[in-house]
């Protein structure tokens, strides 16, 4: 971590309680300026909670918020230089695409007519400007969604918050306009604060991504670190698909871990903090990350039968028995050398993975 | 309109949650200064002794309340028997109240049905067309309905014409000229809400009661009609409560001989052979009534929609 | 005729909603016919006249009638008018006011005119008025209306408002509008067919309002219902077919424009 970078948004000990219920529980977290923040996480997480402070929708019940070192938390919305993007877009329905864009400098005072430039310029940033003067029921879902990208960049704000805003959009446009916001991201040096329950959307667009669950914050870090080594059983369970092993440790040896798992199968992982000997922890290992074969390597190596092959296009998933009792599942790409490794259901076979490849949770 | 106990829905939106006291004053003043406050006086006035030209004497008494059900003689010192008159007039209104909203079921039911299976485009102007009637003055309805129903009337010299009957029929001044005049003047309201929850009804219910070997009638009885329930509740309590207290279609077209409740209120309160007390505590006893009622509704309504 | 195998309809149930129409509009129909009639008597048919149009405006109680119409219209334009501002300021605390003690008994005094029974009402007024010793005339009869109307005017704008998502004011604040722009820029323009429902219930539940007023009117002071009421005690008259025919008219003008204006979504 640099030091010197700044922080754009930083949140100390935030809690939100509604009556009895905590909606976030002391929450902290620093956003840096420029990035590409994510808050991620499944539905009741807190994380459109925590938007919505930022934004000053909610307010905040204990804690503080900071925007460039300033406290924010008791500023109305109208007096915080941070726009949002809406998850439905909230466009104003009886005014035209421009003077939607333009609404946020003529609040902020401009003349109707700079407003109106400046909202033209905006149109041509998210190539809409041949529809401004339509009104957004006359635009496709997509082109809606880049008007509120619009009218929220316009007032040129020092933060963006983007309330879930592709979840209305099909797959296919959904994956265009990630990689257009990723785009304008970098082109105006804003920092975006973007909530997502789809991973794969947090993974392919942001710089850093904090993954949330039941008001806490559980692991924060770049996607990769995240992808790889997840902290916990929450995060490793809700990032992509993973097999999580009932694992006893036995022994820990220059930072290498000696455990075993059900049926006697021996297994060696990196150590991790907080796991120590004895303790009956949890191994999460990727599908595509353990190898299929018909015979044992040198390290890390299981037993089992085949019971099912699934093809899922790019991939085949091979479902085992180990012996003993545990199930895993294998991920083997479908190309050539792939479909090479393919055993029959019902046949003898052994699951193959590096030592790296798994990963023990702290609970 | 009565009865459709408005939620004000479960949103907690506070964005002006600041100013609300300020924006309620002004409907708080009126409503309770203007309504309120009025029916606190009425229920005050039931319980005063009544002056003789219309108006009250500030001394406490049951006499109101003892007049409507009790006859203590021309002097008022013999021993007190029940008193039927004001009781049957009571009993007529809600007996052709009763009457009016089985007939409007009988044909609203029906109505909202077939309304409600018509397509997108038509539909919009059959409930169009139901709505014209309640938008038109109901004193401008009643006196067509005197007109048209006149023993030289044209419905009269219709059936006169085609030779259907020999003499006209009478039927101004009568009992069913006022159920009509009642189911009439306040159909719309039975057709309304139950075709609002037939809209909401999924049909595919229906073809799964017919697929599972129902006949169309006993799918009605046992698969459409339970679901449609509170909205058969709200119209008969829109047509009933109205009609209960009703002044107009029992004055202009029952005549003397079929008074109801409105009629005897409305008495007490003209010139100066009312009785203010009297007719207060008669507005007191149907106000009690409307209050039950409704409670009763709001009960089934709560009911139904926890059910779902 | 073939046999009716869809399961939806039910054979009967259109003759049934033919009768029910015949019978909301026939009377209708009947008195707006007999209004042309150039006989003299009700009763005959004389062949098609505009005389009864032309009585309103300059027979005998031409006078009578022009001064209640303008009594009734000058009161339901105020009284719709006020009515409308009142329930709009109300119904933006109701469905923008967040939860509070005040909520439902609020909510239950602007409903409570429509759940008393209207008589009772009339005579609450009465007695009311009475208590307090106002002179029964024309500002009694506005009061009362303006005070019943308010629930008519409330429903639509309340039904207008739950419609409309609370995040067009959370995106107007979000970009930079304080609360009262919010309101005035965003909210209100939004309500507006809302608004526009509630004023012309308004207008024409104090246009057709007979039994309150005639317990509140006092001597004199005659409004269009009152009148035609009077009227109507001593006979059927001609010329009230003609009254009749173009206050059914404005009402089904009316309840066009209310239908169209329902139609008019602008969130979408």
């Amino acid at each position: 971590m640099n030091d010197t970078v700044e922080i754009a948004v930083d949140v100390r000990d935030a809690i939100k309680r509604y009556g009895d219920f905590t909606a976030l529980q002391k929450i902290s977290l620093g956003i840096r300026d420029n990035e590409f923040f994510t808050l991620l996480g499944p539905s009741g997480c807190g994380k459109t909670t925590l938007l919505r402070m930022i934004a000053g929708f909610e307010d905040v019940t204990e804690g503080g918020i900071y925007l460039f070192g300033d406290e924010i938390k008791t500023l109305p919305p109208h007096k915080r230089p941070v726009n949002t993007v809406f998850q439905n877009y909230a466009l104003f329905p009886h005014m035209t695409v421009l003077e939607n864009v333009g609404f946020g400098l003529e609040m902020k005072g401009s003349s109707r007519k700079d407003a109106a430039k400046r909202a033209g310029e905006m149109l041509d940033l998210v190539q809409l400007s041949q529809f401004a003067k339509r009104k957004p029921a006359q635009l496709s879902g997509g082109q809606q969604q880049r008007v509120a990208l619009a009218r929220a960049l316009a007032p040129s704000p020092k933060v963006l918050l983007l309330d879930e805003p592709l979840s209305a959009l099909d797959l296919k446009l959904r994956k265009a306009m990630q990689i257009e916001l990723k785009h304008i991201q970098r082109e105006t040096g804003i920092t975006f604060i973007f909530v997502t329950h789809d991973q794969e959307e947090a993974l392919t667009m942001s710089d850093r991504i904090a993954v949330m669950s039941a008001g806490e914050l559980q692991q924060l870090g770049a996607p990769r670190d995240i992808y790889e080594h997840p902290r916990n059983m929450f995060v490793a369970d809700f990032i992509g698909d993973t097999n999580l092993l009932e694992v006893s440790v036995d022994k820990i040896t220059d930072g290498r871990a000696q455990c075993h798992i059900g049926g006697g199968h021996e297994l060696i992982c990196d150590a991790v903090d907080g796991v120590s000997v004895g303790a009956s922890v949890h191994l999460s290992v990727r599908p595509e990350r353990l190898v299929l074969s018909d015979q044992a390597s040198d390290g890390n190596s299981l037993k089992g039968t085949v019971t099912e092959n699934i093809y899922i296009g790019t991939d085949i998933s091979t479902m085992l028995d180990l012996e003993g009792g545990p199930k895993i599942t294998v991920r083997t790409s479908n190309t050539e050398r792939g479909n090479k490794r393919l055993i029959e259901p019902g046949s003898p076979a052994f699951v193959n993975m590096e030592a790296g490849a798994a990963r023990l949770l702290v609970d | 309109m009565a009865g459709g106990a408005a939620s004000g829905g479960s949103a907690a939106s506070d964005t002006y949650k600041e100013a609300r006291h300020w924006l309620l004053m002004p409907s708080w003043l009126v409503l309770g200064f203007f309504v309120f406050a009025p029916v606190c006086v009425m229920v005050i006035y039931s319980f005063l002794t009544k002056e003789f030209r219309g108006g009250v004497i500030w001394e406490p008494t049951l006499a109101a309340y003892d007049q409507f059900f009790f006859d203590r003689g021309l002097f008022g010192d013999s021993d007190p028997t029940l008193q039927w008159t004001y009781i049957e007039i009571f009993w007529r209104s809600i007996w052709q109240a009763g009457l009016a909203t089985i007939m409007s079921l009988l044909i609203g039911f029906p109505t909202a049905y077939f309304i409600a299976t018509r397509p997108d485009g038509t539909r919009a102007l059959w409930v169009f067309l139901i709505t014209i009637p309640y938008w038109v003055n109901l004193l401008i309805r009643t006196v067509s309905m005197k007109f048209l129903l006149r023993d030289e009337g044209p419905m009269n010299d219709a059936l006169l014409n085609i030779g259907l009957i020999g003499e006209p029929l009478q039927i101004i001044n009568t009992n069913l000229a006022v159920q009509l005049g009642l189911f009439y003047s306040y159909l719309p309201f039975m057709v309304l809400p139950i075709y609002a929850s037939i809209e909401r009804y999924n049909f595919t219910m229906s073809e799964a009661a017919a697929d599972l070997y129902a006949t169309k009638f006993t799918t009605l009885r046992r698969i459409v009609l339970p679901a449609v329930k509170p909205g058969v509740i709200a119209g008969c309590i829109l047509v009933f409560v109205p009609s209960l207290g009703a002044f107009l279609a029992p004055d202009l077209l029952g005549g003397a001989k079929n008074f109801m409740i409105g009629s005897l209120i409305e008495e007490q309160f003209k010139g100066n052979a009312g009785n203010w007390p009297f007719g207060a505590a008669a507005s007191m006893i149907l106000l009690s009534m409307v209050l039950v009622l409704l409670l009763i509704f709001a009960q089934q309504q709560r009911r139904a929609g926890a059910a779902t | 005729m073939s046999v009716n195998t869809d399961v939806k309809t039910y054979t009967g149930f259109r003759a049934m909603t033919l009768v029910c129409m015949f019978i909301l509009y026939a009377p209708l129909i009947v008195v707006t016919a007999y209004s042309f009639n150039a006989s003299e008597s009700i009763t005959t048919w004389g062949g098609w006249s505009l005389r009864w149009y032309v009585d309103v405006f300059s027979g005998p109680e031409s006078a009578k009638f022009q001064q209640a119409a303008v009594n009734s219209f000058s009161i339901a334009i105020i009284a719709a008018t006020t009515a409308t501002a009142i329930a709009t300021a109300a119904a933006t605390a109701i469905v923008r006011g967040g939860k509070y003690r005040l909520r439902t008994p609020s909510l239950g005094l602007i409903t409570l005119p429509i759940m008393v029974p209207e008589i009772v009402l009339a005579v609450a007024t009465l007695i009311f008025f009475n208590s307090i010793g106002f002179t029964r005339g024309y500002m009694t009869i506005l009061v009362a209306h303006i005070a019943f109307c308010i629930p008519f005017a409330y429903l639509p704008i309340q039904a207008r408002m739950q419609g409309i998502e609370d995040t067009f004011e959370h995106a107007a604040m979000d970009l930079y509008a304080t609360k009262a722009q919010a309101f005035r820029r965003i909210l209100f323009p939004l309500m507006m067919p809302g608004i526009i429902s509630g004023f012309l219930l308004a207008f024409i539940v104090s246009l057709d309002d007979f039994i309150i007023t005639n317990f509140v009117k006092g001597a004199g002071v005659e409004t269009l219902p009152t009148a035609i009421f009077g009227s109507v005690k001593q006979g059927l008259k001609p010329n009230i077919m003609a009254i009749s025919t173009m206050l059914l008219s404005l009402s089904v003008v009316m309840v066009t424009i209310s239908y169209f204006v329902s139609k008019w979504d602008n969130t979408k």
